[in-house]
Order: C-alpha cells, then sequence, then structure tokens
C-alpha cells in the first residue's frame, strides 16, 4: 500500500499543522543545500525563484533558449483562485469541491483542499510582481467564470494570462539569478536522474548547442518538466513537450501515476491536413459567450448563416440545462464527439461543431448602447459596438483563428473539435509532492496530483503556482533537515560516471541504427495509434491491439529510426529522437493503465462503462484508487493501488444537468 | 477560404555553427498547401532533406501560435515575414503564390550570434531582464491583491507594454541592432504600476547599461522596430523609457 503521508487532523486544518510542525533548515545550512529544478515554465520558475529567495542554491534547467519560453507561456484564459471578490458565494471550500467533483472524485481531497486554501495569496504575490490583470472601472481585479462552476473566480490577463503569469515567475528568477543565488542552464535537456543509495542526488543533462553531456549534483532533484499530451503527436501543446525527465525518473524508480488520465479539450481549431504539427486552443473562456450548435438535419451542407435559428441544436444547452455551455471539459469533448459521430458536423471535414458568438455580439452592443444612452441605436451599431466588447475581451484569441483559418469569427460561427490539451497523470507524488524515490519531486502538470481524472479550466495555472510558491518551500525544508551533512558529490563519483555512461550509450545507439524512416514518421503513428484507441472513447479490445501496435513500432524504431548529423552538434533530429522513444514506451503505459481501469470517470471514458444517457459511469466500489505503476523491465510494470479516501466529500454521480 | 497547392523556391540561409561561415543553399518544395503554416512549409523540406540524407534546416520555435516568442527568421528581408502583427510561426503559406521565390535568414546582430542555419542565441535578452526587469519582491510579502487599486487605463497601458514576447524582431530589423523596442516595453509595464515605483529609477539606468554592455547599438527613432513587433509594442515606449531614464540620471548625477 502506497502512503501519501496525508497530515491527520480535519481537512481545513492540515496544511495549517503540517506547516507549524514541520522541519525547518536554517539560513546558513540553506546556503550548503543544492536543488535542481528541471523545468521553468510555472511550477519550476516559481520553485527556484521561491528556493532562491530562501538561501538554497539552485540550478535550474531548460530546453528552450530562455525560462520564459516554457510551455506555460502559451496558457490563455485564467487563473482561478478563491478570493470571493465577487461576493458570489465563493469560498475555499467551494473551490475544493468544484476540484474533487471536476476530477470525478479520482483526486486526494488533502491536496486539493492545500490548492485551494493557498489560491488566493498565489493572486496577491503575482499582483506584487507587476502582472497586469484585468482591471474594471474602479480599478480593482476583474474576474471571469469557467467550465464546471458556479461562480467567478477566475482571474486573467485578457487571452494571455499564462504569459504574464510565466513573465511574473520568469523576473523572480533572474532577480535570483542577478543575486547568485540561481544557475541558470538553458538549451539543456535532462537524461537522467542520479539515484545514489536510493535518494536522487542529481541529473545527467544534455547540452542542446555542444551535445556535450554534464553531471550536476544535488541534494535534492525538482521535476517540473511539463505533461506529456504529445504522446498523441498532435496536441495544444508547445511542439518541444516531452514526457523525457518524467519517463527517466519512471525507470529510476519512480511510480507514474494514472498515466491515461488525459483531457481533451472541447474547444480547438480542428485538423486541416496531413502536414498539421499541432493543434491551437481557443480558450475555454470563449465558452463563457459563445454558444455551441450543429444542424438539427444531419449532413447539412448550408452555411452557418443560412441555417434559421430553429434547425439549430444547441446541444450543451439541451442536455445540461444547469450548466449549459460550461460544463466540463470532458463532458463537452464527448458531446461534440457524439453529434459528430452522428453525422451532425459541420466543415468540410465534417468533424467539428460551431462556436457561435453572434448572441453575444449582440448582447454587449445592447449593454454598451445603454450605458452610451443609445435608446434608439440601430442594429448595425448594436452590432459594432458587441464587437467592440468581444474584441476587449477576447481580441486575441478571434485573432488567431482569423490568421490559421482565414476566415473572419466576428462574422462568421468559429469551427472548433475536441484536441488532446493536458494529462492529468504524472509522476506519483505524496502530500509533500515527493515521489517515492527519496529526495525526487514532482510539481506541476509533470505530477499526477490534484485534478483526480478530469482538471477544471483555469486551474493548472493555479496548481503549478502553488507547488512552486507555497508547497515545495516547506515540504524541501522538511526533507533536507536531515540532509545537512550531505556533502556535494563529486562529478567523478561512481553514480555520475555510469549514469553518464548509459545516457551516452543510448544516444550513440540511436545514432548507429542508421534506418530508412524519420523520428517524425515514428511520431506521427504513435499518436494516431493513441488517438484511435486510447483517446477519447476507449475499450478493451482495441487496447488491447494498440499495446501490440505499440510493442511492434517500438521494435520498429530501435532497428528503422533515421537521425542525421553527428552527436556533438546542434541536433533537433537526434532530441526529438530522445524524446519520441520515450513517448513510445509511455504510450504502452497508458494503454495498459486504460485497460486495467475498467470504468469511465472523467476524461477516461471506457465504453464499456457507460450510464444509459450516455454519461460515464463510475465504479466507485472497485476503482476508487490511483494506479501507481512502477517499472519492472521492459514492456513490464507492476500495480500499486493508493486508496483513496473521501472523508469530506460523498462522491455521487457527476451531474451538470 | 479557398485552398490551393504551390511550388516555391526558398533561399535559406546555412551555416554549420557559430565558427564557421555560412552561405545560401536554394531548395524547391513542391505541393504546399495554402492551408500550411511557413514552419510546417519547412518541416515539409527537412522530411524531404532527412530522407535524402542531408542535414535538415535547423530553426527555433516551440509554441507555433505566437506567444513564446521562440520562433524567429529574417523572410524576405523582413522579421517574421511579410504579414502585420505577426510572427513566423503564425505566418501561413495563403500569404504566397505558385512559383514565388523566398528567401529565408538568421536574425543579423552582433548580440544575438548564429548558432547553427537560422538559429541564434538570445540570451543578451535575459541577461537585460536580470539587470531590473522585475519588482523585488520575495515570495510571501504580498499583501491582498485588492489593497493596491489601479486605474484602468494604466493597468491596460501596462498589460499593452508587457505583451511582448522577447522574441527580438525589433533588433532584428533595426540597423542599429538596438533592443530599445524590448527594454522599454518591460520598464513602461513596471513604471506603469505602483508596485514598480520604488525601483524607478535604478531599473532604467541599469538595463540600459546592460543592454549597451550586451553591445546593442543606440536608438535613432526611425521605428523600424515597432513596424515588425508581432505584438505591437508602440514606439511611445522608447519616448517613455528615455524619460525615465533622463530623471533617474539627473537625480543619481
Ligand atoms: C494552449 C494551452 C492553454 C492553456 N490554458 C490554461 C489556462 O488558461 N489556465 C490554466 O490553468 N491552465 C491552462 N493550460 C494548462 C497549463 O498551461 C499547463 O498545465 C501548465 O502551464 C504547466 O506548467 P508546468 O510548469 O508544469 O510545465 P511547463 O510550462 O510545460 O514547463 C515545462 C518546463 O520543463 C522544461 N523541460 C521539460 N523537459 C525537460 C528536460 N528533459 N530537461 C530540461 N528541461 C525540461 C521545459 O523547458 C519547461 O521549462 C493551458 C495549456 C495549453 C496547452
Ligand atoms: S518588442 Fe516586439 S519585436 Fe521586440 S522582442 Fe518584444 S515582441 Fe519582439
Ligand atoms: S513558436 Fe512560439 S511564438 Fe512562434
Amino acid at each position: 500500500m502506497l502512503n501519501a503521508k496525508i497530515p491527520a487532523g480535519p481537512l481545513d486544518k492540515k496544511w495549517t499543522s503540517y506547516k507549524s510542525t514541520c522541519k525547518l533548515v536554517n539560513p546558513a545550512n540553506k546556503r550548503k543545500l543544492e536543488i535542481v529544478v528541471v523545468g521553468t515554465g510555472l511550477a519550476g520558475a516559481s520553485a527556484a525563484a521561491a528556493l532562491g529567495e530562501l538561501g538554497y542554491k539552485v540550478k535550474a534547467f531548460c530546453f528552450q533558449d530562455s525560462p520564459r519560453r516554457a510551455h506555460s507561456i502559451a496558457a490563455q484564459g485564467g487563473i482561478n483562485a478563491a478570493k470571493n471578490y465577487q461576493n458570489d458565494g465563493d469560498s475555499v471550500y467551494r473551490l475544493f469541491y468544484d476540484t474533487i467533483k471536476g476530477g470525478d472524485y479520482r483526486a486526494r481531497e488533502g491536496n486539493v483542499h492545500r490548492l485551494a486554501e493557498v489560491s488566493g495569496a498565489i493572486i496577491d504575490q503575482c499582483v506584487a510582481q507587476g502582472v497586469p490583470f484585468a482591471r474594471e472601472y474602479g480599478g480593482l481585479l476583474s474576474n471571469r467564470s469557467f467550465g464546471g462552476t458556479q461562480v467567478q473566480r477566475t482571474f486573467y490577463a485578457a487571452g494571455q494570462t499564462g504569459q504574464q503569469l510565466l513573465l511574473g515567475a520568469y523576473s523572480a528568477l533572474e532577480r535570483q539569478v542577478a543575486l547568485g543565488n540561481v544557475t541558470m542552464y538553458n538549451r539543456h535537456e535532462m537524461l537522467d536522474v542520479v539515484v545514489v543509495d536510493g535518494k536522487a542526488r542529481g541529473i545527467i543533462a544534455r547540452d542542446l548547442v555542444s551535445g556535450k553531456l554534464e553531471r550536476h549534483f544535488g541534494h535534492a532533484v525538482l521535476l517540473c518538466s511539463g505533461g506529456y499530451g504529445n504522446v498523441f503527436y498532435l496536441s495544444t501543446n508547445a511542439m518541444g513537450s516531452n514526457v523525457t525527465a518524467a519517463w527517466k525518473a519512471h525507470k529510476k524508480g519512480a511510480f507514474f501515476g494514472n498515466p491515461c488520465f488525459t483531457q481533451i479539450h472541447p474547444t480547438c481549431i480542428p485538423v486541416s491536413g496531413d502536414h498539421q504539427s499541432k493543434l491551437t486552443l481557443m480558450s475555454e473562456s470563449l465558452r463563457n459567450d459563445g454558444r455551441i450548435w450543429v444542424p438539427k438535419k444531419q449532413n447539412d451542407t448550408r452555411k452557418a448563416s443560412d441555417i434559421p435559428e430553429e434547425e439549430r441544436d444547441y446541444y450543451l444547452e439541451r442536455r445540461y440545462p444547469a450548466f449549459g455551455n460550461l460544463v466540463p471539459r470532458d463532458v463537452a469533448s464527448r458531446a461534440a464527439k457524439e453529434r459528430c459521430d452522428a453525422g451532425y458536423g459541420v466543415g468540410s471535414s465534417k468533424q467539428a461543431v460551431y462556436l457561435d458568438y453572434a448572441d453575444a455580439i449582440k448582447r454587449y452592443g445592447k449593454i454598451e448602447a445603454g450605458k452610451k444612452g443609445l435608446d434608439h441605436a440601430s442594429e448595425a451599431e448594436i452590432i459594432a459596438l458587441g464587437k467592440e466588447v468581444v474584441k476587449e475581451k477576447y481580441g486575441n484569441l478571434f485573432d488567431m483563428y482569423e490568421k490559421i483559418t482565414g476566415e473572419n469569427p466576428y462574422e462568421t460561427p468559429m469551427r472548433i473539435y475536441p484536441a488532446v490539451h493536458y494529462t492529468m497523470g504524472g509522476l506519483w507524488v505524496d502530500y509533500e509532492l515527493m515521489t517515492n524515490v527519496p529526495g525526487l519531486y514532482a510539481l506541476g502538470e509533470a505530477n499526477f496530483s490534484d485534478h483526480g481524472a478530469n482538471r477544471l479550466g483555469a486551474s493548472a495555472l493555479m496548481q503549478g503556482l502553488a507547488d512552486g510558491y507555497f508547497v515545495i518551500p516547506y515540504t524541501l525544508g522538511n526533507y533536507l533537515a536531515d540532509d545537512i551533512h550531505t556533502k556535494p558529490l563529486p562529478e567523478d563519483h561512481p553514480a555520475f560516471v555510469e549514469a553518464e555512461k548509459a545516457v551516452a550509450d543510448r544516444i550513440q545507439q540511436l545514432m548507429s541504427i542508421k534506418g530508412t524512416k524519420t523520428v517524425e514518421s515514428f511520431h506521427k503513428r504513435l499518436g494516431k495509434i493513441m488517438w484511435d484507441k486510447c483517446g477519447m472513447a476507449r475499450n478493451a479490445e482495441g487496447l488491447k491491439q494498440a499495446i501490440a501496435e505499440i510493442q511492434q513500432l517500438k521494435k520498429e524504431f530501435w532497428s528503422d529510426v533515421k537521425i542525421p548529423g553527428e552527436i556533438n552538434e546542434l541536433n533537433p533530429e537526434l532530441d526529438k529522437a530522445n524524446r519520441v522513444a520515450d513517448f513510445i514506451e509511455l504510450g504502452e503505459l497508458m494503454c495498459i493503465d486504460a485497460l486495467n481501469r475498467n470504468e469511465s470517470c472523467g476524461g477516461h471514458f471506457r465504453e464499456e462503462s457507460q450510464t444509459p444517457e450516455g454519461e460515464a459511469q463510475r465504479d466507485d466500489a472497485n476503482y476508487m484508487y490511483v494506479a501507481a505503476w512502477e517499472y519492472k523491465g521492459d514492456h513490464q510494470w507492476e500495480l500499486h493501488k493508493e486508496v483513496l479516501d473521501y472523508e469530506v466529500v460523498k462522491p455521487s454521480q457527476r451531474s451538470y444537468k | 477560404m479557398e485552398h490551393y497547392n504551390m511550388n516555391l523556391n526558398l533561399k535559406v540561409w546555412r551555416q554549420k555553427n557559430a565558427q564557421t561561415q555560412g552561405g545560401f543553399e536554394t531548395y524547391q518544395v513542391k505541393n504546399i498547401s495554402s492551408e500550411m503554416s511557413f514552419l510546417e512549409m519547412i518541416d515539409v523540406l527537412n522530411e524531404e532533406l532527412i530522407a535524402e540524407g542531408k542535414d535538415p534546416i535547423a530553426f527555433d520555435h516551440d509554441c507555433r501560435e505566437g506567444i513564446c516568442g521562440m520562433c524567429s527568421l529574417y523572410i524576405d528581408g523582413r522579421p517574421h515575414g511579410p504579414w502585420e502583427q505577426n510572427t513566423t510561426c503564425q505566418l501561413h503559406m495563403r500569404a504566397y503564390k505558385d512559383g514565388d521565390t523566398i528567401t529565408i535568414e538568421p536574425w543579423r546582430a552582433g548580440a544575438f550570434p548564429v548558432l547553427k542555419d537560422l538559429m541564434v542565441d538570445r540570451s543578451a535578452f535575459d541577461r537585460i531582464i536580470q539587470a531590473g526587469g522585475f519588482i523585488s519582491v520575495n515570495t510571501g510579502n504580498a499583501v491582498d491583491a485588492n489593497a493596491l487599486p489601479i486605474e484602468k487605463d494604466k493597468a491596460d497601458a501596462s498589460f499593452a507594454a508587457a505583451a511582448c514576447i522577447g522574441c527580438g524582431a525589433c533588433v532584428a530589423a533595426c540597423k542599429n541592432s538596438s533592443a530599445m523596442l524590448f527594454t522599454s516595453a518591460k520598464v513602461t509595464q513596471l513604471a506603469l504600476l505602483p508596485q514598480g515605483a520604488p525601483e524607478r529609477k535604478s531599473r532604467a539606468l541599469n538595463m540600459i547599461a546592460q543592454m549597451d554592455k550586451e553591445g546593442f547599438g543606440a536608438c535613432t527613432n526611425t521605428g523600424a522596430c515597432e513596424a515588425v513587433c508581432p505584438k505591437g509594442i508602440s514606439l511611445t515606449n522608447i519616448a517613455r523609457l528615455n524619460q525615465e531614464y533622463l530623471g533617474a540620471a539627473l537625480t543619481v548625477n
């Protein structure tokens, strides 16, 4: 049985009592302790900055040319916090409850409550750093609503919230670099964890410009390396997002939690052809004001504007009157797929539904006309005013849509379709964010912790910053307090030598295959297997086939991949080959996990397990656990279960009707 | 949108590494769909190059949606290509027609050395931020976010300056390779907010000093930077930086 080390006591006192009783490291000793932070997205940059401020010696790594470019930069819609500034009934408990329910009762109560507790401090910290959140005319912060909730608790900076939050964390990080507390390694990729006497003691990293391998000691190693949605090839993740750091840790003993829990986001720009390299999200915030519909008639080929109101099916509003267009993502995605599979899809591919702003433009236009005292404004004037409001709220998203599709979303409804977006699964961590390997931590999207089987919108940014700014500074001290006498290991320590050799050998092996197929072609094939058989809907037979196909793909990859160039130079194809090799292995584990979990919950939809209305049917009697997988060797894993105890919330069939 | 396919000639800068000299190579690409992005077009070419046993073209990119600032490329004499307020990764092939020749180069600036082909080293930008592009507030020190109301127009203007993605197009467009637009955007963002006030003077002085140290040129107000900036960062930011700098220099002297 896995022990999550959740503190005893009532739910709302756990974190307070942990903080007041955990061990501390005094300032003089902090200076002697070295921390390796892999990744400088929201989780990594905030952790590195906060730990640098405390006086630890931090080394931070990212594979981009600057920490400011981590994938967090692309987050659009917003960040949640239980501030209740809108006086609409929000509270720490409600944010906690919404997150547990949204996650379909597959998250840990203790962690989620802590997340809700620290959420307010995140907003305070970001504002103090100069993050320019959207404000009202009175000068106070503005909020919007997001899916799966009935309050307005989402803080935002137009459609660039992730950018602004990351730039805040980045500037805090660069300040620590200037002060000498953090050393930053850009264009570096961590390729292994070094474990000595069962404890994480450093990493092997590759300088992506020179191709050289480097050894870096750390009293502790923090993996903040993001999610693995790119296992599907096409996703909304940045091109470089990968699983390598987490996967290496997994192969060194860290358990992988709930790998099959993937979030398919309902509102993305549909695939336009085989050349497609990635998919683009249209923020969930658009569902605040936009209405989603398809024609009532199958295979309707009319233009959207030619389909009269009474022939449109606003299927989310019809099926889920209480939440309407704001149902959680998993529900909205499946509903879109259901309509398209039944022949109601739109656009040339028929794999799309409409997201329509016409009503919102009119509604906002009328409000503006009212504010301006224009009692007799014409329809055209109202529309013009409304477009201005929509532009202020969502302008950059609308521009992005137009650049990609060549269509003007102010005039015609957007075409959208679900796409892979986020991975709730990740390295298993306990309450302290430590994996089962002592001294090895995972933060942000890289861990499995807080979102259960489905993440609510605007909660990933919250979690990344909670982990980095407010959780790890305490929990890491609790571990390091017992480690103050450990001297840094010399670089020629046998553990480093051995780990580096293993990495070098693998790179050598990859380069010497000299096969006939490109890395990209393997990645695409893996993505197709995953999307078809471990995507929005899964069944036992398909998953078994997928496992066999992936095993075959792996063989082929290791005998026929073609990587140009040399090892000791800047070689993006080699970087990619390293990552795709890991994705292939992860893909197999995801299918194994999906096969094992013979229930539907959140984003994991097993066709065998649905209610008569086609909603996800959980099986709490048999699956109310976190599946934590231990790597045992090629194609072999052992399942460990962390049983979830719900002390406060009573799990029930999720209903958004 | 009508879709069409096209054949193109590409003149691409190839350079093995920072130590070697580079030069142009010409490539033909066929059947490029008008729906592809510019970088997807290069992906297609790279797949062909690999199949032919040649070295693919190295270029920087990550988000491919215009926000990370990683992509670059000087396309037909213009950073980020022909579209207004756009990044290279958002440029789509419907900007071109069958038979076009496109010249693709890296950013050219002494402070941005070429690493390989179309990739350059922009770490000088990080060092400018290290010199003062922050508010010195340790984690946990903050007051309640709404304890400090900020006029909406100031907050909006601060946000507009904060939209800079740090791509470096402004430097690439400038005949002096000046980094003033980039630097002024950060200074403006923080100068417009009350939180940024205590460090206003040292920030402007230190960031400008670092800019000079990195070898970026002086600003002669030509406005080439503003014209190519993908995020619409305006020249008024430079005016503000000059004001901040003068004000600070006067009091310090
Ligand atoms: C398009 C989009 C929009 C989103 N919008 C929202 C939103 O509005 N609200 C919300 O809450 N969430 C949103 N999300 C989710 C959220 O952005 C992410 O979950 C979150 O930013 C992840 O942060 P992170 O710090 O864990 O990882 P990332 O930001 O992905 O950072 C990973 C870091 O790890 C580094 N790294 C990875 N592997 C290695 C390695 N092997 N060696 C060295 N470095 C490595 C990278 O260089 C990078 O610095 C969105 C996601 C997407 C894709
Ligand atoms: S000012 Fe504009 S061009 Fe310059 S780095 Fe910022 S976004 Fe790029
Ligand atoms: S790749 Fe991120 S801005 Fe172009």
